[in-house]
């Protein structure tokens, strides 16, 4: 193991094996781990124990940006910056203010979002030492790996490759920065 | 408790229930999504197949077709903008004729998409999972389509792009735009629907962009390896990007689902805001939607059959799926006609002259062969799909569904024409009739949609391998566990 070690990788071949593997890694108190699927496993936030997602927060503070601009925005532009009489309506109501306030709403949420979901998952990121596991191909299709970072406090290779033979990994190796 | 054993169950039990506990409910089979029990290795190979094997011979012939019909587009637009919108059939006094009636007919189609990808996700329907990513593309391609006609009906379209006539910047007096005005917030629904169904689009794409980008490395084809891999964004399906992931794409579909609702009430009221009789209805928006709907999945049923039997997807595409499809059109297909008929009950029940005389006009006037036409397309038609071996029928499903696309598009044109055409004043009735150019530039986008959606089959991911996996039996990791979890 040289300072060049990302970490030790093992893979797995169906998700009932990697979800049993994640608990085992979970209960055995790794901090600096990470399951690679192919697809979404039903449970697994469960069995890695990762708290509910944060992008919501995101997606609250887009809403209201959103709400806030389109109600101020046809204020000022149609009752201040250049009041508009048109068939006797008022100049400001939030009833005719409300369809446009309403898209708004929507757009900057689903930008929070995505916006929320790329920052929290650090994405983009076009290099990845898991990208370099010989057979990635495989686990975006039909094959699930759980990686143990080198940099977690309790991370030793020799006691990660036990753990990971005792989960009956499939295959177990090193994967380099 | 007299029957001692009963206990064993661990549930209380009523005396006199013997028979209810002997009398279990029925277990229907719940329908498989992927038939065959097909692999995950199976799956990414059958949808990555396309876009990584050579460009078929049909691919090409459709695609010369569609350039050749799109051309019309070019050529209706670009005689429009050098000669001006008097080259449009517009006359006093219908002055919304063929623009707004491809415009409602193009936003309609996109609505099935976003109902696949955003009502049906959040109603857990799983079987979306197939058809969502050619929906979403659809819908996006659609409104692209539709986009066309309120633009270039500016004539100078420079000025509809130009700050000040659509987007909120003053004009060169000073003033903005007017909030007062559906058309004005037509264009905030159209601009976000698009937006957001495009985003939503992408999320759903990047791990399937991930997966081509490693197959493309690994079979050596560098430049698409790059490419693909340059918009997968570095996805790696790291599980902490998943539990992030699901969250933005449950979030998505939360804000999808009002805003597709939203954005055909918001064309509706284009026409329900006005006075005009025929218009001024507030049954419009629910019944907007519902057409919007209906035409959507008439326009799925068109483009996912042949592309099923094209690409042999009888696995991912089962008759389960023509089965809810189907029934979707059916259930907005008759609500639909129930919109029809109720429109005249209240013509006649608000006993107001001119709304009867509008309706009336509508089916027994000059333009009761469109309205008849709307009416045997969009009301007797789908009743077909009541029948299980109508829709077991491939090749009739089909026909079926172009059925659909012409009544909803005479849908459009009976609302808009028939009103403006016999409005308040007599004296200045008329008779609408489109242009060649009008009809050019309406024959073309046909063509403008099949160039984007034969270019989205051969260069994207046709289904959504990810999802279509993690709803197989084999992806489930607690079978057999007995977590309980398993079924929803």
């Amino acid at each position: 193991m040289s300072n060049n070690t990302f970490g030790l990788v093992a893979r797995f071949d169906s998700p009932a094996a990697v979800m049993h593997a994640a608990e085992e890694v979970r209960d055995a108190g790794y901090k600096h781990w990470d399951v690679i699927t192919p697809f979404p496993i039903h449970g697994m936030d469960a069995a890695m124990g990762l708290r509910r997602s944060l992008v919501p927060r995101f997606t609250l503070v887009g809403g209201i940006t959103g709400f806030t601009l389109g109600m101020l925005g046809i204020w000022y532009m149609n009752a201040f910056d250049y009041p508009l009489a048109v068939g006797g309506k008022p100049m400001f109501s939030p009833m005719f203010a409300f369809p446009v306030s309403y898209e708004l709403t929507i757009l900057l949420s689903a930008f929070g979002t995505i916006g929320g979901m790329f920052i929290l998952n650090r994405l983009p990121m076009h290099y990845h030492p898991v990208l370099k596991y010989d057979k990635i191909e495989r686990v975006t299709d039909d094959e699930f790996l759980i990686v143990v970072e080198a940099r977690d406090p309790k991370f030793t290779p020799d006691g990660a490759r036990k753990l990971f033979q005792k989960l009956g990994a499939k295959e177990i190796s090193d994967l380099e920065n | 408790m007299s029957q001692a054993h009963s206990q064993s169950s661990g549930a209380p039990i009523l005396h006199g229930a013997g028979v209810l506990r002997e009398v279990e409910p029925a277990v229907l089979p719940r329908p498989k999504l992927v038939e065959n029990d097909r692999s995950f290795a199976w799956i990414t190979d059958k949808v990555m197949g396309i876009i990584e094997g050579p460009t078929p011979r049909w691919w090409w012939w459709s695609m010369a077709v569609a350039v050749f019909v799109a051309s019309f587009t070019v050529m209706g637009l670009a005689y429009l903008v050098s000669t001006g919108t008097g080259t449009w059939g517009l006359a006093n006094p219908v002055n919304w004729g063929w623009a707004i009636v491809n415009f409602v007919f193009w936003i309609g189609i996109g609505h099935a998409g976003t109902l696949i990808s955003a009502i049906l996700c959040l109603l857990r329907q799983k079987w979306r999972t197939s058809v969502n990513r050619a929906a979403e593309a659809m819908t996006i391609f659609a409104v692209v389509c539709a986009g066309l006609f309120p633009v270039f009906h500016t004539g100078r379209v420079w000025f509809a792009l130009y700050p000040g006539f659509l987007f909120p910047f003053p004009n060169s007096n000073g003033i903005w735009p007017n909030f007062h005005s559906p058309l004005e917030w037509d264009v905030f629904a159209i601009s976000t629907y698009g937006t957001v169904s495009a985003l939503f689009w992408y999320v759903g794409l990047l791990p399937d962009l991930a997966t081509a980008r490693d197959r493309f490395f690994v079979a050596g084809r560098m430049m698409r390896a790059k490419i693909y891999g340059f918009f997968a964004m570095g996805w790696r399906g790291s599980n902490r990007h998943w539990s992030n992931y699901e969250m933005a794409y449950l979030l998505l579909a939360g804000l999808s689902t009002p805003l597709v609702l939203s954005v055909h009430t918001i064309v509706s009221f284009d026409f329900a805001v006005s006075l005009v009789p025929g218009w001024h209805t507030t049954i419009f928006p629910p019944y907007f939607v519902a057409g919007a709907i209906f035409s959507g999945f008439g326009m799925v049923l068109t483009l996912m059959l042949p592309l099923r039997s094209i690409y042999r997807m009888n696995d991912l595409i089962t008759q389960y799926h023509i089965d809810c499809m189907c029934k979707i059109t059916l259930a907005t297909g008759t609500m639909v006609g129930y919109a029809y008929a109720m429109e005249f009950f209240i013509a006649w029940y608000s006993a107001n002259p001119f709304e009867g005389f509008a309706f009336i006009n509508r089916a027994f006037g000059h333009y009761a062969w469109a309205y008849w036409t709307m009416i045997s397309c969009n009301v007797i038609t789908p009743q077909l799909f009541w029948f299980r071996k109508v829709r077991e029928n491939t090749a009739l499903v089909w026909v079926l569904s172009i059925f659909v696309n012409v009544g909803m598009w005479f849908e459009r044109f009976v609302i808009t024409v028939t009103s403006l055409a016999r409005d308040f004043l007599p004296s200045s009735w008329g008779y609408y009739s489109p242009t060649v150019v009008d009809i050019f530039t309406y024959f073309g986008t046909f063509g403008v949609f099949s160039v984007l959606f034969l270019l989205f089959v051969r260069f994207v991911p046709l289904m959504a391998v990810a999802e279509i996996k993690a709803v197989t039996p084999q992806a489930d990791a607690h079978a057999g566990h007995g977590h309980g979890e398993a079924h929803h």
